[in-house]
């Protein structure tokens, strides 16, 4: 006999086991009535056979691909509409601009609204001043970043683990906390002025108003950290055939080093450039004594209202498209470096 | 694709999680340096310049701060106190408020309140009802709007994000086409971009038209405060959107075929291999973004800059708007100690949150 699987109650009723209900449905008629020998045997996967099924995958792999092209092209249609409607804005007359009736193109291409910007808002200072603390602050922080990544990459020192430990942990904490005591640093400091001396008031001086929007954004823990990963890959035989050719340190640095890391170096020189580009709050504070100073985002904000207070939302967005070609024309000719320093990085102003 | 070989491509292959977060807490990790040779104070002088920069522009600046969260009637011109005194964080948090002659009336001891809780009456020692003054900015504006857009922005757009580069990664052709689409919010200029926003969301902007709202305000004077918030969140999510794309389309990228290859066999559907094979797979990326959001949607503030303007923050306006960071550039050249105050108090509001998220991290998070 096989084995009784049945539980205490099914032994203490004497239920039939398992093969004598099997014993019992092949007995009846209708069982022994069924003819196997006519039959074929198909396997299905939820009603459908082999081919069926790989039809069906295949049409709702192709349903799928259109839904994800519908999606992702939804969602490119949301994200460049800004920008659409940014350029047609520019072009409008303001009485268009507040129609009932929205137009999704000029009724008459108004070119005037770039006059305008031209004369009233002084763009070739603002961008001057941009470039000039931009290329300024991106050189000392390549400098800065080479050095110190190179130090932490390639030399041996006492401490050298646990100061990359303090540099990294830096990052966490809010600029806003620098940004209070930097203010009152630079806004206390005497500025020395020739054939006067020693004077009070630090931000009523251009030159210094312009080293304070650059000194302090001399050094970038992120692009150091950067940096490092990158030298650190360099294989220890090409520093060690260096020694060999009796190089210094100094040489190999900018002899192998710098040349093997350019595409990281271009990369962080292009962001920090857009970083000054776009770069607010602190200019923002500094420059308040004059207008002159100014870089480009923080000129841009609050001008172009008209004496009421209504914005003019035509001059706005031509000054707005001034300010964004610059830097769609970094990405055009940059996107490699762009996206792969950004993917490693972010923008740090 | 010159450049295809050099070092940068091959890092990108290691998780950013496990070297930026595996570097700050595991500063004992070998690195490969010449044969134990020391160079100490040549390493020094290459590092001069920037622990020189540092030491002023950061080092000091974090003691400065803190110490000036509790100094007294601190005056950054004449760097004049009145000693040492807990009570500016009440005051940034609205728990004290200024009595007669300076004097910090806690709220409790207040007897009535009128203007939003900004003005209380309290008894003084005679008997006499006084009026005392609360800043209730932080408390009434700015804390709970940056709770507000961190919890709207943050996970809508790491949904919005985590379904666009799946959708990237999954479709034959026209993927760098998307891709640099989707990436060019990221190189615009926040304030810019809020700028075209503040046209889009206008009154009779293109918004209300489209989907037929007639006159709503959503930005100008006079709108409710929760369709400011709205028309906010919609401006951040839009510009937040590229780097996370970035980032989880290199993930996603990274992830192994041969898992998809088994979720095949076992016949799983395509939702149920995203949440069980894409989504643990990709977890690590997910908490490096969750993390580094959450921070920056705390510290929002230039997209309110842009899209409002000055004008609908000053004198407490309808549609307040104001955000802590906000509240902190604010009494920069005003009340230094009340900002510093604030900052702290964000300061370890963040480290709180980055903590939590590790801690939930060690069981979610599959390396």
């Amino acid at each position: 006999m096989a084995y009784d699987n049945r539980n205490f109650i099914q032994k203490l009723f004497k239920m039939p086991t398992r093969e004598e209900k099997q014993a019992a449905r092949e007995a009846t008629p209708e069982y022994q009535a069924i003819n196997t020998a006519g039959m074929t045997l198909t396997i299905k996967d939820r009603a459908k056979n082999a081919d069926q099924l790989a039809k069906a995958q295949k049409i709702g792999r192709i349903l799928f691909l259109v839904l994800v092209y519908a999606f992702l092209a939804f969602m490119a249609v949301i994200v460049l509409f800004p920008f659409y409607w940014m350029i047609i804005t520019s072009l409008k007359s303001t009485t268009e601009i507040r129609a009932l009736q929205q137009t999704f193109f000029p009724t008459n291409v108004l070119w005037s609204n770039y006059i305008t910007v031209f004369n009233s808002f002084d763009f070739g200072t603002y961008v001057g001043n941009t470039l000039v603390v931009g290329i300024i602050s991106t050189l000392g922080t390549l400098l800065t970043t080479i050095f110190s990544a190179f130090a932490f990459a390639r030399l041996n020192f006492k401490g050298r683990e646990a100061l990359f430990g303090i540099l990294l942990a830096t990052m966490m904490i809010p600029g806003e906390m620098m940004v209070i005591t930097n203010y009152i640093t630079v806004s206390r400091l005497p500025w020395y002025e020739f054939g006067v001396g020693v004077v009070d008031g630090w931000l009523q001086y251009k030159d210094a108003v312009f080293a304070s929007m650059i000194v302090p954004f001399w050094v970038s823990v992120f692009y150091i950290y950067l940096l490092r990963q990158n030298f650190k890959q360099i294989p220890n035989e090409l520093y060690l055939a260096a020694k060999v050719d009796g190089k210094s340190d100094w040489q190999y640095l900018w002899k192998v080093m710098v040349p093997l890391a350019s595409p990281t170096l271009i990369s962080i020189f292009i962001l920090k450039l857009m970083g000054t580009w776009n770069s607010y709050v602190w200019p923002n504070l500094v420059t308040t004594n004059n207008e002159e100073w100014r870089l480009v985002t923080n000129a841009l904000r609050g001008s172009f209202t008209n004496s009421s207070g209504e914005p003019q939302y035509g001059i706005q967005m031509a000054a707005t498209i001034l300010v964004t070609t610059p830097l769609l024309l970094l990405f055009i000719f940059f996107r490699k470096y762009i996206m792969r320093g950004v993917g490693r990085a972010g923008i740090k102003g | 694709m010159a450049a295809e070989n050099t070092p940068v491509n091959e890092s990108k292959k290691t998780n950013p999680i496990k070297d930026f977060f595996g570097n700050l807490f595991k500063p004992k990790e070998r690195v490969s340096a010449d044969a134990g040779e020391k160079n100490n104070w040549k390493a020094w002088l290459y590092l001069a310049p920037t622990i020189i920069l540092l030491s002023v522009f950061t080092f000091y600046p974090l003691v400065n701060t803190i110490f000036i969260a509790f100094l007294k009637n601190y005056d950054y011109v004449t760097q004049s106190h009145e000693g040492f005194t807990f009570d500016n964080f009440g005051v940034v948090l609205g728990l004290l408020g200024k009595g007669v002659g300076g004097a910090m009336i806690p709220r409790w001891q207040c007897i009535g309140f009128e203007s939003e809780g900004a003005l209380g009456y309290y008894l003084d020692a005679a008997g006499q009802q006084q009026n005392a003054y609360f800043t209730m900015d932080v408390i009434r504006y700015a804390f709970p709007n940056t709770l507000i857009i961190t919890f709207i922005t943050v996970p809508v757009s790491i949904i919005i994000a985590l379904l666009i580069s799946i959708g990237l990664n999954s479709i034959p052709a026209f993927q760098k086409m998307f891709q640099t689409i989707f990436f060019i919010p990221y190189v615009t200029n926040a304030i810019a971009v809020g700028m075209v926003f503040a046209v889009l969301f206008d009154y009779k902007g293109i918004i209300n038209y489209l989907f037929q709202l007639g006159n709503l305000t959503w930005i100008d004077q006079g709108a409710p405060t929760w369709r400011a918030m709205i028309a906010l969140c919609v401006y951040i999510v839009w510009h937040s959107l590229p780097y996370k794309i970035l980032i989880f389309l290199s993930g996603l990228q990274n992830i192994d075929k041969q898992y998809y290859d088994a979720a095949k066999i076992d016949s799983a559907g395509g939702f149920k291999t995203m949440m069980n094979v894409t989504v643990p797979l990709l977890s690590p990326q997910i908490l490096y973004i969750m993390i580094t959001s959450f921070i920056g949607a705390f510290k929002e503030y230039t997209s309110v800059v842009g899209l409002f303007g000055k004008s609908s923050t000053d004198g407490g306006g309808t549609n307040n708007l104001y955000t802590v960071v906000y509240y902190i550039y604010d009494q920069v050249k005003g009340n230094v100690q009340y900002g510093a105050a604030a900052a702290v108090l964000l300061f370890i509001v963040i480290l709180i949150f980055t903590a939590i998220q590790f801690k939930v991290s060690k069981k979610r998070v599959h390396y």
